[in-house]
């Protein structure tokens, strides 16, 4: 019987530990933690996409930022997609897009509620339009407020 | 000489019909318009003779901020109707680029809906790219002067399309309540939040 108890508490435990871990496959991030991300991170190049899963032109590129972090996974390059999809939205849409899409790198979900604020922190002359990409490498900066083909990424990606 | 000032007058107006995708912003005049409504009858601001002006907003069926705005459209022809700026709505999407948002279906959610106010058909966007709106929901605040209609305010309809927030700063409120004022609204543009215009894939 005892064994029985240790056992089911086992595999509680090993249940809730995978839960949790599956949750955080996107985690909830301000622009302060993405800047702080960027500012401290252990990587040299940044390329932050933002996108949503209701985004036609966003989810039609979002293979291209996958593509691009598995071919340079050797360089210190960091490919971040950041959802600017509600936080309402986060366990009943965001959650299981990564999950089917089998997204495999960084996912967030933005944790800011004032577009007119935060949109003019990230880029002024950002409209609010998604797709939009920044890529950052030291003090270099680039803001790309349009889909992007895998040769424009690449190129972009390159000239940093 | 007449003939100059003719084809001056020609060429500027051409220039004019090239740059019309610009967004109007405030001092700008608001063009009239005669668009199909959800009830097949046409609206144009000269059917409301009585109005003080317009809210006139561009939004779609489909677009999850436009959702999320629904009811505060609504509200905001509620409130304001009364006061002499009913809203008008217009769907600024292509039907061919966005399924969702054919005539029938704006039907079917302004029924759903009961939408207190018009939702206008813009076949081939022609007041969409008057207006410049470029996002769902944009929202155009127009005044009624001697001079013509005025554009007031435009952008966004408050600082929190999630609807979360307790306190929101409601900018197109804020806008027609400053002109019930005889005032200049305070803010005259915002950044409109909300999904792309949808179009056509170029040829």
């Amino acid at each position: 019987m005892k064994k029985i108890q240790t056992l089911l508490v086992y595999s509680f435990l090993l249940f809730a530990f995978a839960s949790t871990a599956y949750s955080q496959n996107v985690k909830l991030l301000t622009v302060d933690q993405l800047y702080e991300r960027v500012n401290k991170g252990k990587d040299s190049t940044y390329v932050v996409n933002f996108w949503a899963t209701w985004c036609g032109p966003c989810v039609k590129e979002l293979p291209h930022f996958e593509k691009l972090q598995s071919e340079y996974k050797t360089e210190k390059l960091a490919v971040l997609l950041v959802s600017v999809d509600f936080k309402s939205k986060l366990n009943s849409a965001v959650i299981p897009f990564v999950k089917r899409k089998k997204m495999k790198n960084e996912v967030f979900l933005l944790n800011e509620s004032s577009p007119q604020e935060y949109i003019d922190r990230i880029d002024p002359s950002w409209s609010g339009s998604i797709p939009a990409t920044i890529f950052i490498k030291g003090d270099k900066r680039k803001f790309i407020e349009t889909e992007l083909t895998y040769d424009q990424l690449l190129t972009e990606y390159k000239k940093l | 000489m007449k003939n100059i000032i003719t084809l001056l007058v020609l060429v500027f107006t051409a220039w004019l019909s090239q740059a019309q995708t610009a967004t109007l912003k405030e001092g700008d005049i608001a063009p009239d318009f005669k668009l199909k409504n959800v009830d097949n009858k046409e609206v144009s601001f000269a059917s409301y003779p009585n109005a003080k002006g317009f809210i006139v907003v561009f939004t779609c069926n489909k677009c999850p901020y436009a959702v999320a705005y629904e009811q505060r459209i609504i509200d905001l022809d509620k409130k304001f109707r009364p006061q002499g700026y009913p809203v008008i709505a217009i769907n600024p999407n292509d039907p061919e680029a966005s399924k969702a948002d054919s005539f029938n279906k704006m039907q079917d959610l302004a029924v759903a809906k009961k939408y207190p106010f018009p939702y206008l058909f813009d076949a081939g966007q022609v007041v969409t790219d008057q207006y410049g709106a470029k996002h769902t929901p944009h929202i155009f605040i127009v005044s009624k002067s001697n001079k013509g209609n005025i554009v007031e305010y435009v952008g966004a309809i408050d600082n929190d399309p999630e609807g979360t927030k307790a306190e929101k700063t409601k900018y197109a409120e804020d806008a027609i309540v400053a002109l019930q004022n005889n005032k200049k609204p305070a803010i005259t543009q915002t950044k409109e939040i909300g999904c792309t215009v949808k179009r056509k894939a170029k040829a």
